[in-house]
């Protein structure tokens, strides 16, 4: 198994504040706006993405909530192991509001489906879109595309990526895992 | 975390720690489903639960079909007061005609001891005891420990006084196994003809005075005098129980330290607690009721969880 470094921390970080700036451009002072951190991996991104519009963007009392899709997935009993649910806080209503769905990686889909279904337990939001980080084009199960990317990476089902947070890891970086030929 | 340990919950006797930290780990995940607008998950949509119950229950079976159906599992109810029971039919032929149906999972409460292990062994669907006979109760003690969690943030060296009739009482087995087994200290307390000889050797303390208990405890269990179990005198009247045992908010005001006071319901009030004390701040029994729901819905989605398709 071998680990390469797709995108580095300078990388990383303009493709955040580019994220930034086009969230400013579609929900202005985020008065109506929700950002949905989606567990277990979208709450850094989203921690994130908020301190820079807040340091940088002058943007204040950004509404945001993390949600997890556990009891929601479509592979319940289908996979082997345990699914262990994460703690889900959403303290806002959704109903009538623009919710953003924030991920690290889109791959197959799946969770942002369970995200869309879970996400009506708080309401009926008026317009839902999706942010992610990396976006792993080619690879999509469903008829699911993001409205934010941070960056595009073309790989195959056998390979994994990760995306390395400071806070946790001592590192901002996004690597390309290839399994062991 | 990895998967429960077991493929049936037949008692805590079975549960290991780990087992009993994912339970309530799970159940608080669920306890917030519980508290969102809309308060179901479609995640056991494909698990049929049969509920069989010989032996009367209002809240076990209404808080197990609650769970059940936020889970959106299809529910079938049964109870032999109704059923072919009463025509001779044994336990197996009634259940395996019930599974025949296509039913998964089972949640059976029971007037003989060991009924649900005998039924583990002889059908091919997953076991939820609700309580057999006067052997043990694990989703009582489940909600019971996660309640006292909740309170006091953790069951390592929580003290807790279980007082009454423990020998009668399945809540008061399961409780002590599971408290035991997640590093709490345990004391039953009553008198000495409704408490079991052998308690000791569950390495529990055994008192026979409540005010030495409640001075003690973190958190006293009050059980109910079982009278309907009890077919001969325990105690002289009902009169001298509640003087040496029922709880009052005198008992309350004059201690040191405040405690939580349980119950697992239905309550004798005026017996075993005063109506004041039911309804004080000290007492969390519906808490225990919200969180029973929520501490069912984790076993049951543990145990469908073992159920991997293609396997059942």
């Amino acid at each position: 198994m071998s680990k390469r470094e797709i995108i580095d921390s300078r990388e990383l970080n303009i493709a955040l504040n580019r994220l930034c700036c086009k969230l400013i451009e579609n929900h202005g002072d985020f008065s109506n706006s929700i950002l949905i951190g989606l567990q277990p991996r979208g709450g850094q991104v989203l921690g994130r993405l908020v301190k820079l519009l807040e340091a940088q963007y002058g943007v204040i009392d950004i509404r945001t909530g993390l949600l997890d899709i556990t009891f929601f997935r479509d592979d319940f009993r289908r996979r082997p192991g345990h699914l262990q649910p994460n703690k889900t806080k959403i303290e806002h209503l959704v109903e009538d509001q623009n919710v953003v769905f924030i991920d690290d990686v889109l791959y197959t889909g799946r969770s942002v489906r369970a995200a869309m279904d879970a996400i009506l337990s708080y309401g009926r939001p008026s317009k839902m879109e999706l942010l992610t980080l990396i976006d792993r084009r080619f690879s999509r199960d469903l008829p699911i595309q993001p409205d934010y990317k941070g960056r595009q990476v073309d790989t195959i089902a056998s390979q994994r990526v990760e995306v390395l947070w400071e806070e946790e890891d001592g590192r901002d970086a996004v690597l390309l895992t290839e399994p062991a030929s | 975390m990895s998967e429960l340990s077991v493929n049936h919950l037949l008692g805590i006797k079975h549960l290991n720690a780990e087992d009993i930290q994912l339970i309530l780990d799970t159940a608080k995940e669920f306890k917030e489903v519980l508290n969102r607008p809309i308060k179901k998950v479609p995640t056991l949509r494909d698990i049929t639960i049969a509920n069989l119950f010989f032996e009367n229950s209002t809240r076990t079976r209404l808080s197990f079909e609650l769970a059940e159906k936020r889970l959106s599992a299809d529910v079938v109810n049964f109870s032999a007061a109704s059923s072919s029971v009463k025509k001779g039919e044994t336990l197996v032929d009634t259940v395996n005609n019930i599974l025949s149906m296509k039913v998964d999972m089972v949640v059976m409460r029971h007037p003989n001891p060991g009924a649900g292990e005998f039924l583990s062994q002889h059908v091919d669907a997953s076991i939820v005891n609700a309580g057999d006979g006067a052997h043990e109760h694990p989703t009582q003690a489940l909600l019971d420990a996660f309640s006292i969690r909740e309170k006091l943030g953790t069951l390592e060296g929580a003290k807790v006084a279980i007082v009454g009739d423990i020998v009668h009482s399945r809540v008061a087995l399961s409780n002590v196994l599971l408290l035991k087994k997640m590093g709490a200290e345990v004391m039953v307390c009553g008198p000495t003809t409704l408490v079991p000889k052998y308690m000791h050797t569950l390495g529990v303390r055994v008192e026979h005075n409540l005010q030495t208990a409640i001075e003690w405890c973190d958190v006293a269990n009050m059980l109910r005098v079982q009278h309907e179990r009890q077919d001969i005198k325990y105690f002289p009247s009902i009169a001298e129980y509640r003087a040496q045992y029922g709880l009052t908010m005198e008992h309350l005001d004059a201690l040191e330290k405040p405690i939580v006071v349980m119950h697992p319901g239905p309550i004798n009030r005026g017996v075993e607690i005063t109506s004041e004390v039911a309804d004080s701040e000290h007492a969390i029994i519906l808490d225990q009721v919200e969180n029973g729901v929520a501490v069912r819905m984790a076993v049951l989605y543990l145990l469908a969880e073992k159920r991997k398709l293609g396997k059942s």
